[in-house]
C-alpha cells in the first residue's frame, strides 16, 4: 500500500488472474459442455476455482476491514460497486422482462395476422397478412398461448399428429380466480407472502443491528435465511408441478420459455442473495458486525430488497397478467 | 512495493494493482487486438481485390467479416479506451489509484481468456462464428456452428469484464475526486468515460440476456427467436440493437473526450463552451437508449415505429453538431500548431462528422430502404469507428506517450504515419460509398463486375492502412526504448490539468496525497 495516502491502494495480488482463470474455464467448459457429447469436468473444475478464489478474495477484504485499514473513503468506493452491480442485475431483467412485453403486446398479433400494432392505423399491414395466410394460417393469439402456431400448422395438416417442434402447455400458470380455495393452493401467491415477509424480516434485523442487539439481528436473519430457503423450495415445488401435471416445459413455446427464463433468473439470485444473508448470518453470529461498520451485511440486505422488488414484477406480470 | 513497481516480470504484469501497469496492459492488448483484427480485414480486403473467388472459401470469408467486427469492436476499440481511462482518469482527477484496483486487474485479465476461446474457434471443427457481428438470429441459432457456444460464453466474459471495468470507472470518479475537484472541473475525458460507463453498466447485461436466449434456444428447445413456438427472430434484432445503439456511443464518446483534451493543447485556448460539452454528451447518451430500431427500418416496422425512430435519431445530429462546433470555435483564433495528435484530431473532427453526415442519409427510413446492408452502411460506421474512434486513440497515444513514459516520439514519422493513415483511409473507405449507393450488398465474397474498379481501389487503400499500422508500432516501441529523454512536466506547451503537473514520466504512484484544486 502506498504509505503516504488515506485510500488503501492494496498490493499486488493473485487472486484476479485467479479468477479470471476460473472464469476463463468456467466458460470453456460450460461451451464444450453444451454442445453434443460434452461432459461437465471442466465446467465444474473452473466452478471449483472460482468458489475457492471467491472464498479467498472476500476473506481478505473482511480481514482488512478487521485490521482497519479499510478507510469510510474506500468504504463507500464498495457501496458505490454494489449499487451499479444491482443496477446491472436490473438491466438484466429488463432485457427479460422487455422481450415478453414484446412478445405478448406485438408478436403474437402478428402471428395471427391482426396488425394491433400500429398506432396510427390498425388495418392488417401486408406482412401481417403473409404470415397469417401463409406461414401460420388458423394460429389465434391468445396470452397464455396453450397451443404454439407449429402446433397449429401440423395439426391442420395431420389431425392426428402428436409430434411437434413445439407443443404448447396443457395448463397455465395464471391467476386461479378470486375464490379463497383456489388462492389457498396457489403457490405463487404463497411465494410472495413468503417473500415479501423476507423484506420484512431483514429489515428488523438491520434495525436490530443499528441498535447494537446482537441477538435479536442474529435471529431475525436467521428467520430471513429460512424464508429464503423455503421460497427456494416452494419454487422447486411449482417447477415439478409445472412439469409434471401442467405439461408446461422450457419447450412448450413461448409461454414456457418467458415464464421459465424469467423465474428462473429470479431463483437463481434468489439463491445467490441467500447465500449472501447466510454468509452474513454466520459472520453476525461470530459476531463480526459491529453497528456502525456492517457493510457485508447492508450489502445483502439490498441484493435482498432488490429480489424481492423483481418479484413483485414477475407476480403481477407474469403470474396475475399471466 | 510501498514506492515502485515488483522488480519481479512476472509479478509485476500478473498481479498489477497499479492503474497505470494495467492501463498498459489493456493498450498492449488492445493493439495485439487491433493487429489481428487487421489481419482479417487484410484477408477480407485481398479476397475482394477482384471480383470471383481467388483466395478463400466463401464459408471462410463471412468468418472473416465476422471476426473482424468482433475482435475489433470488443478487442481493440473498448480495451484501448479503458486502457486510456485506467492511466489517465486517475491523474486527471487527483486519485492515487482506481477505487477497486484487484478488480481491476480482473477485468482486464478475462479478456485474453474469452478473446482466445473466441479465436479458436476458427480451428475447431465447423469454423469460427459466421453469423455477423450482429449476430442475428436465426442465423447465430438454428444455422450455427456448435462453436457458437464458445462465442456465446466468450461474449458473457467480455460482458463481465466490461461491467466490472465500469463500475470501478464511476466509483472512481464519483468517490475518489481530488478536494475541489467538482464535477463541472472534471476533464472533458473524465465526464465522457463516466457517462460511457454508465452505458455500459446499462446495456452490456442486455447483452448478456440475448446471448443467454441464443444459449437457450440453441440446447435447450425454448422458443426465443423461433416463430413456430410463438417467438420472433426480430425479437433478438429489438434486443441486440437495445444493446447495440448504446455500444456505438460506448465506443465513440471516449474518443470526443480526446479529441477535447487535445484540440485546446495545440490551440492553447480553453475548450469552448464546457458545459455544452457535457450536455451534449449527455443527451447524446440518454438518445442512444431510444433510437436502436433505426437499424431495423427493413425488417417491418409499424409506420409510426418507423416515423418515431427517425425523428428520434435526427434528434441526435443536435447535441452531436453542439460538439462540432465547439472544437471548431475552440480552434477559432487559436495559436494553433499541428504535432502528431493535432493531426488526428482535426482529422477526427473533419472525418466523424462526415460519417455522421452519412449516418443522418440513413436515419431518412425511406432512403434507408436503398442503404440497408449495403457498402454505404459499411463505409458509414468506418468513418465514425476507423476515422472518429481509432484515430482518436492513435492520437491519445502520441499525446500522452510521452507522460507515460519520459521520451518524445519521433515527429516526423508520426507525421508520415498521421498523412499515410489518413489519405489511405479515405482510398479505403470513400470509395464504399459509390459501392454502396449503387447496390453492392455487405458480407458476400463476390460482386458483380459493374464494382470492381472501386474494389481494387478500396482493397490498395486498406493495405496501405494496414501499413501505416506497423509504422505506428514501430514508432512507439522505438520511443519507449530509444525516444528522446524529456522531464518537462509540462511536454506540450498548452496542456492544462493535473495530469501535466505530475512528474515526467509518471512516477508509479501519483496523487498519494490527494493535491488540492481551486
Amino acid at each position: 500500500m502506498s504509505s503516504e495516502g488515506s485510500y488503501y491502494v492494496p498490493e499486488q495480488s493473485k487472486l484476479p488472474l485467479a479468477a479470471a482463470t476460473g472464469m476463463g474455464v468456467m466458460g470453456y467448459g460450460a461451451a464444450s459442455w453444451v454442445i453434443d457429447g460434452g461432459t461437465s469436468t471442466i465446467f465444474l473444475i473452473g466452478s471449483l476455482i472460482m468458489a475457492v478464489v471467491m472464498y479467498r478474495w472476500w476473506s481478505l477484504v473482511i480481514e482488512e476491514n478487521t485490521q482497519g485499514i479499510v478507510s469510510d473513503q474506500l468504504k463507500h468506493s464498495y457501496v458505490l460497486g454494489m449499487y451499479w452491480f444491482i443496477f446491472s442485475e436490473l438491466m438484466f431483467f429488463v432485457c427479460f422482462f422487455g422481450s415478453l412485453f414484446y412478445v405478448r403486446v406485438l408478436v403474437g398479433p402478428w402471428l395471427d395476422g391482426e396488425a394491433a400494432v400500429g398506432w396510427f392505423d390498425d388495418t392488417a399491414t401486408d406482412a401481417a397478412i403473409a404470415n397469417a395466410t401463409h406461414l401460420w394460417p388458423g394460429y389465434d393469439a391468445t396470452w397464455p398461448p396453450l397451443v404454439t402456431p407449429d402446433q397449429v400448422v401440423t395439426l391442420a395438416a395431420n389431425p392426428d399428429a402428436t409430434e411437434f417442434q413445439f407443443k404448447g402447455p396443457e395448463h397455465a400458470m395464471s391467476f386461479p380466480g378470486w375464490s379463497f380455495s383456489q388462492l389457498l393452493g396457489w403457490l405463487p401467491l404463497w411465494n410472495t407472502i413468503v417473500l415479501l415477509t423476507s423484506s420484512g424480516t431483514v429489515h428488523i434485523a438491520h434495525h436490530a443491528l443499528k441498535e447494537g442487539n446482537r441477538k435479536k439481528f442474529v435471529t431475525w436473519l436467521g428467520l430471513t435465511v429460512l424464508l429464503g430457503v423455503i421460497f427456494l423450495f416452494l419454487q422447486a415445488e411449482e417447477y415439478i408441478h409445472a412439469y409434471q401435471e401442467l405439461g408446461l416445459t422450457l419447450e412448450s413455446g413461448i409461454y414456457g420459455t418467458t415464464f421459465f427464463l424469467l423465474t428462473g433468473f429470479h431463483g437463481a439470485h434468489v439463491t445467490l442473495g441467500t447465500i449472501m444473508l447466510l454468509i452474513a448470518f454466520l459472520r453476525g453470529a461470530k459476531g463480526q458486525f459491529t453497528h456502525q461498520d456492517h457493510f457485508g451485511f447492508e450489502m445483502a440486505a439490498w441484493y435482498w430488497h432488490f429480489v424481492d422488488v423483481i418479484w413483485i414484477g414477475l407476480f403481477l406480470i407474469v403470474y396475475v397478467l399471466g | 512495493m510501498a514506492h515502485g513497481p515488483s522488480q519481479n516480470f512476472f509479478s509485476r504484469w500478473l498481479f498489477s494493482t497499479n492503474h497505470k501497469d494495467i492501463g498498459t496492459l489493456y493498450l498492449w492488448f488492445s493493439f495485439a487486438m487491433f493487429l489481428l483484427g487487421g489481419f482479417f480485414a487484410m484477408v477480407i480486403r485481398a479476397e475482394l481485390f477482384q471480383p470471383g473467388m481467388q483466395l478463400i472459401k466463401p464459408e471462410f470469408f463471412v468468418q472473416m467479416t465476422t471476426m473482424h467486427g468482433l475482435v475489433m469492436v470488443f478487442g481493440a476499440i473498448m480495451p484501448a479506451f479503458v486502457g486510456l481511462a485506467n492511466w489517465m482518469i486517475p491523474m486527471m482527477i487527483g486519485a492515487p489509484d482506481m477505487a477497486l484496483p484487484r478488480m481491476n486487474n480482473l477485468s482486464f485479465w478475462i479478456l485474453p481468456f474469452a478473446f482466445a476461446m473466441l479465436t479458436s474457434t476458427l480451428f475447431m471443427e465447423g469454423g469460427g462464428p459466421n453469423f455477423g457481428w450482429t449476430f442475428y438470429a436465426p442465423l447465430s441459432t438454428t444455422y450455427a456452428p456448435d462453436t457458437v457456444n464458445y462465442f456465446i460464453f466468450g461474449v458473457h466474459m467480455m460482458g463481465a469484464s466490461s461491467i466490472m471495468g465500469s463500475i470501478n470507472i464511476i466509483a472512481t470518479v464519483m468517490n475518489m475526486r481530488a478536494p475541489g475537484m467538482t464535477y463541472m472541473k472534471m476533464p472533458l475525458f473524465v465526464w465522457t468515460w463516466v457517462i460511457t460507463a454508465f452505458l455500459l453498466v446499462a446495456v452490456m447485461p442486455v447483452l448478456a440476456g440475448a446471448v443467454t436466449m441464443m444459449l437457450m434456444d440453441i440446447n435447450f428447445g425454448t422458443s426465443f427467436f423461433d416463430a413456430a413456438g410463438g417467438g420472433d427472430p426480430v425479437l433478438f434484432q429489438h434486443v441486440f440493437w437495445f444493446f447495440g445503439h448504446p455500444e456505438v456511443y460506448i465506443i465513440i464518446l471516449p474518443a470526443f473526450g480526446v479529441v477535447s483534451q487535445i484540440i485546446p493543447t495545440f490551440s492553447r485556448k480553453p475548450l469552448f463552451g464546457y458545459s455544452s460539452m457535457v450536455y451534449a454528451t449527455a443527451s447524446i447518451a440518454f438518445l442512444s437508449f431510444i433510437v436502436w430500431a433505426h437499424h431495423m427500418f427493413t425488417v417491418g416496422m409499424p409506420i409510426a415505429g418507423e416515423l418515431y425512430f427517425m425523428y428520434a435519431t435526427m434528434l441526435i445530429a443536435v447535441p452531436t453538431g453542439v460538439k462540432v462546433f465547439n472544437w471548431i470555435t475552440t480552434m477559432y483564433k487559436g495559436a494553433l500548431t499541428f504535432e502528431t495528435p493535432m493531426l488526428f484530431s482535426i482529422a477526427f473532427v473533419i472525418l466523424f462528422t462526415f460519417g455522421g453526415f452519412t449516418g443522418v442519409m440513413l436515419s431518412i427510413a425511406a432512403a434507408d430502404t436503398q442503404y440497408h446492408d449495403t457498402y454505404f452502411v459499411v463505409a458509414h460506421f468506418h468513418y465514425v469507428m476507423v476515422a472518429g474512434a481509432v484515430f482518436s486513440g492513435t492520437a491519445a497515444v502520441y499525446y500522452w506517450l510521452p507522460k507515460w513514459c519520459g521520451r518524445m516520439y519521433d515527429e516526423t514519422m508520426g507525421k508520415v504515419q498521421f498523412w499515410i493513415a489518413f489519405i489511405a483511409f479515405n482510398i479505403t473507405f470513400m470509395p464504399q460509398h459509390f459501392l454502396g449507393l449503387a447496390g453492392m450488398p455487405r458480407r458476400y465474397s463476390d460482386y458483380g463486375l459493374q464494382f470492381a474498379d472501386w474494389n481494387m481501389v478500396s482493397s490498395i487503400g486498406a493495405f496501405l492502412y494496414g501499413g501505416a499500422q506497423l509504422l505506428f508500432l514501430y514508432n512507439v516501441i522505438r520511443t519507449i526504448g530509444w525516444g528522446k529523454p524529456i522531464d518537462d512536466p509540462q511536454v506540450w506547451e498548452g496542456a492544462e490539468g493535473l495530469e501535466w503537473t505530475v512528474p515526467t514520466p509518471a512516477p508509479f504512484h501519483t496523487f498519494s496525497t490527494p493535491p488540492v484544486v481551486k
